[in-house]
């Protein structure tokens, strides 16, 4: 298997469409894991998004909550149609962003119908404690302090591909840990894996410990393909 | 007399490294970009630090028009400009960049104008210190690959 999913090389004007939510991976085999990243920052976007195509995800990246949204089908209020769902096996999000944080992306996809059992992680460059603590009480499946990197993208890649089953209802994925028969209702909860709680909490910045809460509606726009900032 | 150019640009690559790493200028997430770079995408860290020096610029400018009007006072969005380098000079491991533009991000949140046009001009220093260390890099780091090249298709020739 390719080491970044069989994508071919990723040009600057490639990155920038990425990073505008233009362009997604190239459609590949079902197995193959979809990943939704959300960040406002252009850089990390690219960056979040090369992280996951090197460890064989697909990926499609938005610069907003509400383009996550949007991508989801959640954006109205109609009942979700349950037809043609989209196939997206982990939602990863910045925490502050403009207009909608990760946190409140993370309360809608977990009160949707369609969505909430598809695992969220947060991102932030933040250590907060109780930002940490809302999230995973909100139903995050994990924490990652940014920069993000390598070792942590590979840690939720693996709990991802444990055991993916396809659901009833239609292409949407269930994540399951192998043997405990399967709960009697429909939904199975992805507590039962050990990895919830396991944030990288070693590097704390004492100069971090602001909060912000960016809700303002001063929302950053992708600027446009620009050449080179080279003199 | 070509290996020896290999090693000087070779030597002066890892040199102009240590010194970066040493002052604090780069930190261990630049090396995780280098991680990320592979024969599918091959241009990744230069693409991808150019990408930050436009956004950082934007920033940049945006951050000093809204300081140089007289009759300033969202020191809100100074602190969402801020986040916003904060976060990318980390993702790219730029730590000095990143950690001035903390210390001036708390000048704002104690909406401290003088503060926050020193933390401005800090700010503006050390990120132009780093662009100009990074395009001495990436020149060097072209010489290396030009030599090479050149070498290659010399010894193509002289082989057939």
């Amino acid at each position: 298997m390719a080491k970044d999913g069989g994508v071919s090389c990723l040009r600057r004007s490639e990155m920038i469409g990425i990073g505008i939510g233009e362009l997604e991976s190239p459609p590949l085999d079902s197995d193959q894991v979809h990943v939704l990243a959300v960040d406002d920052s252009l850089v990390d976007r690219i960056v979040i998004e090369r992280l996951l195509r090197i460890t064989s995800c697909k990926v499609t990246a938005v610069d907003s909550g509400w383009r996550a949204l949007e991508f989801l089908g959640l954006d109205d209020d109609k009942a979700a149609v349950e037809f043609d769902r989209l196939k997206v096996d982990l939602i990863i999000t910045d925490y502050c962003m403009p207009g909608m944080t990760g946190y409140e992306l993370l309360k809608k996809i977990k009160e949707s119908t369609s969505f909430k059992e598809v695992p969220v992680v947060i991102m932030s460059s933040e250590n907060v404690m109780t930002r940490i603590d809302r999230c995973l009480e909100e139903g995050a499946e994990d924490f990652l302090l940014k920069p993000v990197k390598l070792a942590d993208v590979k840690r939720l890649r693996s709990y991802l591909t444990r055991d993916v089953k396809v659901a009833a209802e239609g292409n949407k994925r269930k994540l399951t840990t192998p043997p405990p028969p399967p709960p009697l209702s429909a939904t199975s909860s992805m507590e039962s894996s050990d990895s919830t709680v396991e944030s990288p909490l070693s590097m704390v910045d004492d100069e971090d410990s602001l909060t912000m809460s960016p809700e303002s509606a001063t929302s950053l726009v992708d600027s446009p393909m620009r050449s080179p900032g080279l003199a | 007399m070509l290996g020896l150019g290999v090693d000087r640009l070779q030597a002066d690559i890892n040199r102009l490294l240590a010194s970066l790493f040493h002052q604090g200028v780069l930190d261990e997430q630049f090396l995780q970009l280098q991680q990320l770079q592979d024969e599918t995408s091959p241009n990744f860290v230069y693409d991808v630090i150019n990408i930050y020096f436009d956004e950082s610029e934007k920033l940049l400018r945006n951050l000093r028009l809204l300081l140089m009007d007289r009759e300033f006072s969202d020191y809100k969005k100074i602190g969402l400009h801020l986040n916003q380098l904060v976060g990318s000079s980390s993702s790219i491991g730029a730590r000095r960049v990143r950690n001035v533009c903390v210390a001036f991000r708390s000048a704002s949140e104690l909406s401290n104008r003088p503060g926050c046009l020193r933390g401005l001009e800090v700010v503006e220093h050390e990120y132009h210190y780093l662009k100009n260390m990074m395009h001495e890099l990436f020149q060097v780091l072209t010489c290396f690959v030009n030599i090479l090249l050149t070498f290659t298709q010399t010894e193509g020739k002289n082989v057939s």
